[in-house]
């Protein structure tokens, strides 16, 4: 009797633990089908003019996606410049308050915001900025990127600042510096690695959201970078060409898909191959 | 930079415990303004959507939430097609992605040596930096025809007139299509979460069932994964709020079809898709209030479910002593 249930107990580890090696497996395939038919797909489409070409007509053959690589880049770029500055200081503001109850409440709330829905957010600016305008822009598209940013980066950056030994805080204070000279001075440079691992993720997140920008940057065929025109962007093309009946778009979709994914992985990987990111060492 | 020896160390060392100089006080206030700056941001999001769906809500009412009709034309406005394609979408890709998930973090932390496991997370976390709408894109063109011809299809000739869920035409971009693609979105997430707390099981309790002859699956089932619940639950809702926002790649596979249907096979449509695809188009100022009540209602649902997962893994994490 014992000999047959030890039998069933090492019969069902056997075959549990087998299991959970499936289901590895099975999360696995998704990503590699995804990443071979980019790669297949999307590598015979991409030659020169993809980079220096405007989109062609439909039944045109060729052009490129130049509008859209410019506009990302300048989508992103700005909403790192409204974004960050807000980010990183409520990110310190956060690390030094630690324990105030506002403190808890600012953090509870970044916390909630990271989950709101881009959709809503683009919404949310389409209200504020496209309405006040009356016009969709580089401008709106920016501030609804910032906003998915703003609570991305505010608690890396306080989770970075709070990493830093407290002796070294402690030594400036010692020395005599004052509050702010020691934060400014002393703490952030020990933190410099981690938040800009943080900043730099996060704005490779936002390079690939598509969401926002729908009724705000709203996307333009033409080349553009005024602030209050429309702007198109890399994820928007895609969204676009996807859904459209041509092949020869379906193509370009696929390029551009490779285009976008290589951009944010290489970003990705950089961070985390150039910078050491303490967290991970834990 | 700071010189130590300017004038007045001592002076301005001091008095720095109880108020901080005057320089430490502005660095104070714009430290404060800067934390504030969230809420309010917060705040103004509501304010805002709140304000433009006022002439919806002040219209329909609660027969908004329940009206089943959705017909811009005729003017009538039913959310609950949406709500339910939003839930059920979501729901359904929870139960595919949290077994799996479940899975991957006890294959990760339990059983894979070191030089398989650290490739497999980074792979998965490879999932999670993939744009939605290069999902979608995967979704139209791979996925949905796979589906259609290798499992509605079959499915549907067999067990379509007995089982409800598996009725009607297979049309590939379906509820189903959703779930799917939304499941592989979000099990990152719930797996990188639950790969935590099981790696914070204290090591005494594993060995301590070890000792008393459990085989390593027992360990696992009986003695890690319930001191690691509260903390996996939390995640699985975090993957369910992401689930509920997503909007592109579910909208180019779900097939937007206003309906409430039993079949799986069937299209949906969800909030955040209808967004997608009507809100630029939306004529007439009653259509657009009309949408900007169904973003307040999403919005209310994931600030809900967001701030449950919150508050449960912030429990985890002050039990975990850290």
């Amino acid at each position: 009797m014992a000999d047959s249930l030890s039998r069933r107990r090492r019969w069902t580890n056997r075959i549990m633990l087998t299991l959970t090696g499936v289901a590895s497996v099975l999360i696995l395939v998704p990503l590699t089908l995804i990443l071979s038919y980019l790669m297949t797909a999307g590598s015979g489409a991409i030659n020169i003019d993809f980079f220096t070409q405007l989109p062609a007509p439909v039944g045109e053959e060729g052009g490129g996606m130049v509008n859209a690589l410019v506009g990302t880049l300048f989508l992103v770029l700005l909403a790192g410049a409204l974004g960050l500055p807000i980010a990183v200081g409520a990110g310190i503001y956060l690390a030094e308050a630690r324990k105030s109850p506002f403190a808890n409440l600012v953090r509870f709330i970044a916390d909630v915001m990271n989950g709101i829905p881009s959709i809503v957010t683009g919404i949310f600016v389409w209200a504020w900025i496209v309405l006040w305008m009356g016009r969709f822009s580089l401008l709106a598209g920016s501030v609804a990127l910032a906003v998915m940013l703003i609570p991305m980066v505010t608690r890396t950056t306080e989770e970075m600042v709070r990493l830093v030994p407290r002796e070294l805080r402690e030594g400036g204070i010692a020395l005599g510096f004052t509050r702010w000279r020691t934060t400014l001075g002393i703490v952030i440079p020990a933190a410099r690695g981690g938040i800009l691992t943080g900043i730099l993720v996060a704005l490779a997140r936002i390079s690939g959201e598509t969401a926002p920008l729908l009724f705000t940057a709203f996307g333009n065929p033409f080349m553009e970078w005024r602030l209050n025109e429309p702007i198109s962007a890399l994820p928007l093309l895609i969204y676009q060409y996807a859904i459209s009946p041509y092949d020869e778009w379906h193509r370009l979709a696929w390029a551009a898909a490779l285009v976008l994914i290589a951009l944010v992985l290489v970003i990705s990987l950089l961070t985390r191959f150039l910078i050491k990111d303490p967290h991970r060492e834990r | 930079m700071a010189n130590p020896a300017d004038g007045g160390l001592m002076a301005r060392l001091l008095p720095s415990r109880s108020k901080g100089n005057v320089q430490d006080q502005f660095y104070r206030l714009a430290l404060l303004l800067f934390g504030v700056s969230i809420p309010l941001l917060f705040l103004f999001i509501v304010l805002r959507i709140g304000t433009e769906a006022w002439p919806a809500m002040e219209a329909f009412g609660w027969g908004f939430i329940t009206g089943t009709e959705w017909n811009p034309v005729l003017r009538e406005f039913g959310a609950l097609p949406f709500i339910f394609g939003t839930v059920v979408s979501s729901v359904l890709a929870l139960m595919i992605a949290l077994p799996l998930s479940v899975g991957l973090a006890i294959f990760l932390t339990e059983l894979a040596p070191r030089w398989l496991a650290a490739p497999i997370a980074f792979a998965t976390e490879l999932l999670a930096a993939i744009p939605s709408v290069v999902y979608g894109l995967w979704g139209i063109f791979v996925l949905v025809p796979w589906l259609r011809f290798t499992i509605q299809e079959p499915l549907s000739r067999h067990f379509g007139d007995v089982i409800p869920i598996f009725e009607g035409p297979a049309y590939g971009f379906s509820m189903m299509a959703g779930a799917v693609i939304l499941s592989i979105m979000i099990i990152p997430f719930i797996s990188a979460v639950t790969r935590e707390v099981l790696t914070a099981v204290p090591r005494d309790q594993r060995e301590a069932a070890l000792a008393l002859g459990a085989t390593r699956w027992e360990m696992t089932w009986q003695v890690a994964l319930p001191y690691a619940l509260p903390g996996i639950i939390g995640g699985a809702i975090l993957g369910l709020g992401r689930a509920l926002g997503e909007t592109m790649a579910i909208t180019m596979v779900i097939g937007n079809r206003p309906d409430i249907a039993a079949s799986l096979f069937a299209p949906g449509y969800t909030m955040a898709s209808v967004l997608a695809n009507e809100f630029a188009e939306a004529t007439g100022a009653l259509y657009l209030s009309a949408l900007m009540e169904i973003a307040l209602i999403l919005f209310g649902i994931t600030i809900v479910v967001n701030i449950f997962a919150q508050l449960l893994v912030w429990r985890v994490a002050k039990r975990g002593g850290r």
